[in-house]
């Protein structure tokens, strides 16, 4: 960490004060069967986020994170098991019948996904694919579907967006197409959008700019955002809290000024250490952990990074560490956690 | 360029590189302008990392390079023979020393093939040695990049991981114990522990074997990290090529100040990606690219002169080098 930051300055991010919470995670459980074997995709997952504020989900592939959103959003497999609670507006989403589930997913919380040209329709035209996004959800007559169309791609900040609502996707450069899912996304006016990794396949400019037009319209239109990012840099820069994940479970919690500046657990530590910087002249080597991330049919006892941990002792690898608060508002799991760097 | 005794490794000059695309469904035809004139040399030993975002023209080049396909004009010198025009045999001799690691590791190996077989192929490909040493030679290489050859030699490309199926990939490339070894996005789709990983993996093997590397990559603190040079295109040509520490800390071209901008850091305390600072707007369609610079479109700095007349590379700094009318001058680039 670059040291010598005030960690306790309070800095306005401009996102409206912390009411009670849009959505409430608690104890959140994924169970996956696959030939005999029960995978734990989720262990454990609790976390509370208020309208207008963003939380980041940070972990590398496999932690969870992914799995954790599909799970809010009633987006899994029959062969998932969930359990444990998701509350948005203080209303249980767990055990909703699909049709209660399709009526919020997409009306209250939308997701936008990695890959932009997957979640468009190759053989229709832009504009009539917003257009049926508005209509499911509001009951407008076609013109005004497509006059709403057109304002939600201005919204987005597409370019000539007239012209673009008689193109194609395969019309668009990745960036545009994913200005259109937003655009989608946001037809039913959601309260919540959950984005799964939605600019890693953008090149680093566009990704600048996809980033910043979901923060102002997160502003503008008082939305929660729940981030799902592999990216570490990406969440010190975007988000207001931050949850690192590990191996299906939650290891480090805390809002983002104070995880940044008080890393506790190793594992995000180690995150943080392997990123390549600028700052860092060339050829600089990089600290790096040895190993990878555990089978998640054979998970080990104790904690799941203590095999590849610097600081592991005997008692890591014989009971896992709960997530626990340590300091006001910052949680993490671990017997052994990191100083604060001199 | 630097005045150099001995000649470089490798030396292109002039490399162009287009292809004709059909129009189809809306999408106009014509000729893509993928590599225009770009010239630029890696010296023994070093590292020149090239970065540029997609359809920069950076994987093409990379390709033409390899003659795969030939380039359209210019010329490719390796270890003192021009690659372009040469043909079969003698085009493989001298492609030996040449070798390359791609970003799917997964793609690049047969999945039907084990672990040992997928790194003796080159050896039997150029009829190297016998099975006894060549085998050995397996041994060596899977040794070299970390994987012990009785536990991972006899298992299929499934049976990996990203990482592990990666260092497969490089001890592939390093069998016939190459001079320059081109990466292409090589380590872009590793989570970043693995990733790091494989980084001091090609830095060691630097250091160790005195390889050189051609870097490509879009992540610009990535290509930073293993460059002792880096190159920047846009749109199928060099914009700026400088040594790595100048070119990041004061660079000379709009568009390398942009990519700069754009970069989020890890630390809440620094100043978040600056969208302002950066660019606006996609990058037009090589297609039918702008005239004169082709960065002028989204260019703060532009002016008539940008549209009428091609900025050719001139150095403004020692090794530093910027094709760019209006470059940003020294100090002025990034607030203080």
């Amino acid at each position: 960490m670059s040291g010598g930051a005030p960690a306790d300055v309070r800095v306005e991010v401009g996102a409206p004060p912390a009411t009670g919470p849009l959505l409430e995670v608690g104890d959140l459980r994924v169970d996956f069967r696959h030939g005999g074997r029960t995978i734990r995709a989720v262990n454990g997952l609790s976390y509370a986020l208020s309208v207008g504020r963003t939380l980041a989900l940070i972990g590398e592939s496999g932690s969870g994170k992914t799995v954790s959103s599909r799970a809010i959003m009633g987006l899994l497999p029959p062969s998932a098991t969930v359990s444990g609670s998701v509350r948005f507006e203080g209303e249980e989403l767990l055990g909703l019948s699909d049709k209660a589930m399709r009526r919020r997913r997409g009306a209250d919380i939308a997701m936008v996904f990695q890959d932009p040209s997957r979640s468009l329709n190759p053989t229709m035209r832009i504009g009539a694919q917003i257009a049926e996004a508005v209509r499911v959800h509001a009951r407008v007559d076609r013109a005004a579907a497509r006059d709403r169309a057109l304002e939600l791609l201005k919204l987005v900040r597409l370019p000539s967006p007239e012209q673009r609502l008689h193109e194609y996707a395969h019309q668009l450069s990745g960036g545009m197409r994913q200005r259109v899912v937003i655009a989608i996304a946001l037809a039913s006016k959601p309260r919540l959008l959950i984005a799964d990794e939605a600019t890693t396949a953008l090149d680093v400019t566009t990704q600048a700019q996809i980033m910043e037009l979901l923060r102002d319209l997160q502003r503008q239109l008082g939305m929660a955002l729940v981030m799902i990012s592999h990216d570490l840099g990406l969440a010190a820069s975007f988000a207001d809290e931050v949850v690192v994940m590990y191996a299906g479970r939650a290891v480090e919690q805390a809002p983002t000024r104070e995880l940044f500046a008080h890393v506790r657990m190793p594992y995000t530590k180690a995150l943080l250490d392997a990123i390549p910087r600028v700052e860092r002249p060339p050829h600089t080597p990089l600290p790096v952990v040895a190993g990878r991330p555990p089978d998640l049919a054979a998970l080990p006892a104790g904690c799941p990074f203590a095999p590849r941990c610097p600081n592991a002792q005997d008692m890591c690898r014989e009971t896992a560490p709960p997530l626990e608060e340590g300091s006001p508002g910052h949680r993490w799991a671990c017997w052994y956690p990191c100083e604060d760097a001199a | 360029m630097k005045a150099n005794g001995d000649e470089p490794l490798l030396s292109a000059r002039n490399v162009v590189q287009e292809f004709v695309v059909r129009g189809h469904g809306g999408v106009k035809g014509g000729v893509v302008q993928a590599v225009s004139d770009v010239s630029f040399d890696v010296r023994a030993g070093e590292t020149l990392g090239v970065v540029g975002e997609t359809g920069s023209g950076k994987s093409t080049l990379a390709r033409s390079v390899l003659q795969a396909p030939r380039p359209k004009a210019g010329s490719v010198r390796f270890q003192g023979t021009d690659l372009v025009g040469l043909k079969g045999r003698r085009l493989l001799e001298a492609r030996r020393s040449l070798q390359m690691v791609f970003q799917d590791p997964f793609g690049s190996l047969d999945p039907k093939w084990r672990v040992f077989d997928l790194v003796e192929e080159p050896l039997v490909a150029y009829g190297v040695g016998t099975r006894q040493e060549r085998r050995q030679r397996v041994r060596e290489v899977l040794d070299t990049v970390g994987m012990d050859p009785d536990v991972y030699g006899r298992r299929r490309p499934r049976q990996l991981s990203g990482g592990q199926a990666q260092r497969v990939a490089i001890a592939r490339a390093l069998t016939l114990d190459p001079a320059l070894i081109i990466c292409d996005e090589a380590v872009s789709s590793l989570d970043v522990l693995i990733q790091a990983q494989v980084l001091n993996l090609f830095e060691r093997l630097r250091g160790e074997l005195g390889l050189s590397y051609l870097f490509i990559a879009h992540d610009l603190a990535l290509v930073k990290q293993v460059s002792d040079r880096v190159a920047v295109m846009y749109l199928g040509r060099l914009c700026e090529l400088g040594p790595a520490e100048a070119l990041y800390r004061e660079p000379f071209h709009p568009y390398t100040v942009a990519l700069l901008a754009s970069i989020p850091s890890p630390d809440p305390d620094a100043p978040r990606a600056q969208a302002h600072a950066a660019i606006s707007g996609d990058p037009p369609s090589p297609i039918d690219p702008p005239s004169g610079c082709r960065f002028r479109t989204r260019c703060p700095r532009a002016q008539e002169r940008c549209a009428v007349e091609v900025p050719e590379m001139r150095e403004l700094a020692p090794d530093h080098a910027v094709a760019c009318h209006f470059p940003v001058e020294r100090g002025t680039a990034l607030s203080p």
